[in-house]
């Protein structure tokens, strides 16, 4: 297969973008979009030019490194990670432009590749559980319901890619927030840190300069993982219940060991 | 002692003001107040359904029972004006909320960035737009209605029912207040949705309903608002 790519071209931070076209063929329509971006770049070193940067680790779907927005969606137009995207999913001879997740609270590093730290800075100000060293506790003595487990790991599975933030027209990251806060918030562990950690994750949401939802639901389509837009009114509850500091109705009475 | 701890020093409102989640909440609670008032204000109107009724129109009767509201207890038109200076600093914080959350939502873009969009309602996309329309007509309707400053038709203070009779004859002012209604609706319809959301007062279980719910109010509203300058218009309320 032959595409055109009108890439996203950024030396450094400080410098000022502009897209390059880049011609792309004898392309295999099995290859990932990653596949076909190493293969363009192969090309280039061998004839001298530099490589296009672009993020990516796991290559299966679940790292959240790859971040590419292809023809303005995030991860292209199957709603998986740019990884699981392949070129069979576009048309011969089209062209296609390729950008960076667009945020000012992820700033282009180089080309498409993305500083996401921000959203390491929200884990590290609430998003972990404290436990008690010592003995193994009874595996009895914390029953978690099917449901809230449900709950729980539907949120869990956040890989932190930062689609719904290139996605949300706001630039808001509340369906990150929401899904880290509501695993957390549901389980038994997460307890003794509940209200604090709600109020902490989003103080450091919106100190790095994130926008406000308003609730369009473009991050939850976006999402590779599927996150539902529930999460978002879970944030907004936890984080009215934590300000007026009292316990969230409906919680069960469980702290952590 | 975190940042975080440090913060905790602040007052509850200024805390609820400082985050983009406090300042949706006063944003919805405010938008509430303007909600419950727009509807109370429609089902008011519908008292113009009742007709000429002789000279005394069952709107004249209820204008004026707004006024009188409360009487001996109250001096006149008190409560009038006590609803009105809610409205009005209910309109104002949510009018600053909005703006300071677009300016932060301007602030965490790039400027040139064009995305394709899929999951956008048309209500929730024209928001600002439906507001900034919401907000002109809301003036014009004082100056035309409340303060009889406007006077494209002859004007009396307290004749409500010849007031709308006379101005709903002009076609580009039964244009003008059905376009204004139909903003509302779309207004309200993502409104609601979504102020719910932000209140959480949403179950995952129960968002399909709430969505219904925002939609069929936001029609009773706008219907409820369009039918008096249409029934004007073509005839089927009388003239006084």
């Amino acid at each position: 297969m032959r595409f055109r790519l009108e890439l996203w071209r950024q030396a450094d931070p400080g410098a000022d973008g502009r897209y390059e076209v880049v011609e792309a063929d004898g392309i295999d329509a099995e290859a990932s979009f990653l596949e076909m971006l190493d293969h363009v770049n192969e090309r280039r070193i061998a004839s001298g030019e530099d490589a296009i940067a672009f993020d990516s680790d796991c290559r299966e779907g679940i790292c959240g490194s790859c971040s590419l927005v292809i023809d303005g969606m995030p991860h292209g137009p199957r709603r998986v990670t740019s990884c699981q995207t392949f070129m069979r999913d576009f048309e011969d001879g089209q062209t296609i432009r390729v950008e960076p997740w667009r945020s000012n609270a992820f700033p282009v590093i180089r080309d498409l590749v993305t500083d996401r730290s921000a959203f390491d800075r929200i884990i590290e100000a609430g998003g972990y559980v404290s436990v008690t060293t010592g003995p193994q506790p009874n595996p009895n003595a914390m029953p978690i319901s099917p449901e809230t487990q449900e709950q729980a790991l539907d949120a869990a599975i956040c890989i932190g890619c930062g689609a719904c933030v290139a996605a949300c027209p706001n630039g808001a990251a509340m369906l990150f927030t929401g899904a880290k806060v509501t695993h957390l918030n549901v389980l038994p562990q997460g307890q003794p840190e509940r209200r604090w950690r709600t109020l902490a994750m989003v103080e450091q949401m919106d100190e790095e300069g994130f926008g406000g939802c308003t609730n369009h639901g473009e991050c939850s389509l976006a999402c590779p993982q599927g996150i539902s837009l529930d999460v978002i009114g879970m944030l907004n509850r936890e984080y009215r219940a934590a300000l007026r500091g009292k316990p969230v109705a409906g919680t069960p009475g469980m702290t952590a060991q | 002692m975190s940042t975080v701890e440090v913060a905790r020093g602040r007052s509850r409102p200024r805390e609820l003001w400082d985050s983009t989640i406090g300042k949706k909440i006063v944003a919805a609670l405010s938008g509430g107040v303007l909600v419950a008032y727009v509807v109370l204000h429609m089902l008011g109107n519908l008292t113009s359904l009742y007709g000429a009724g002789d000279g005394h129109a069952r709107v004249d009767r209820y204008a004026h029972w707004l006024r009188t509201f409360g009487e001996p207890l109250l001096p006149y038109a008190s409560v009038l004006w006590a609803v009105r200076a809610l409205l009005l600093a209910a309109l104002g914080l949510h009018v600053a909320a909005v703006v300071s959350l677009r300016r932060r939502s301007l602030a965490a873009r790039p400027r040139a960035h064009r995305a394709k969009r899929i999951g956008r309602s048309l209500s929730s996309r024209t928001m600002l737009l439906s507001g900034l329309l919401l907000l002109a007509f809301v003036v014009f309707h004082i100056l035309q209605f409340t303060t009889l400053t406007i006077d494209v038709t002859p004007l009396r203070e307290g004749a409500v029912y010849a007031n709308l009779a006379e101005a709903f004859q002009t076609w580009y002012l039964v244009l003008l207040y059905v376009a204004a209604v139909v903003a509302l609706g779309f207004h309200l319809r993502h409104a609601l949705w979504s102020a719910t959301q932000t209140l959480g007062v949403d179950r995952p279980g129960r968002n399909q309903a709430i969505r219904r719910g925002a939609t069929a109010l936001a029609l009773v509203v706008a219907v409820g608002f369009a039918v008096i300058p249409i029934a004007f218009w073509t005839g089927v309320l009388p003239q006084p």
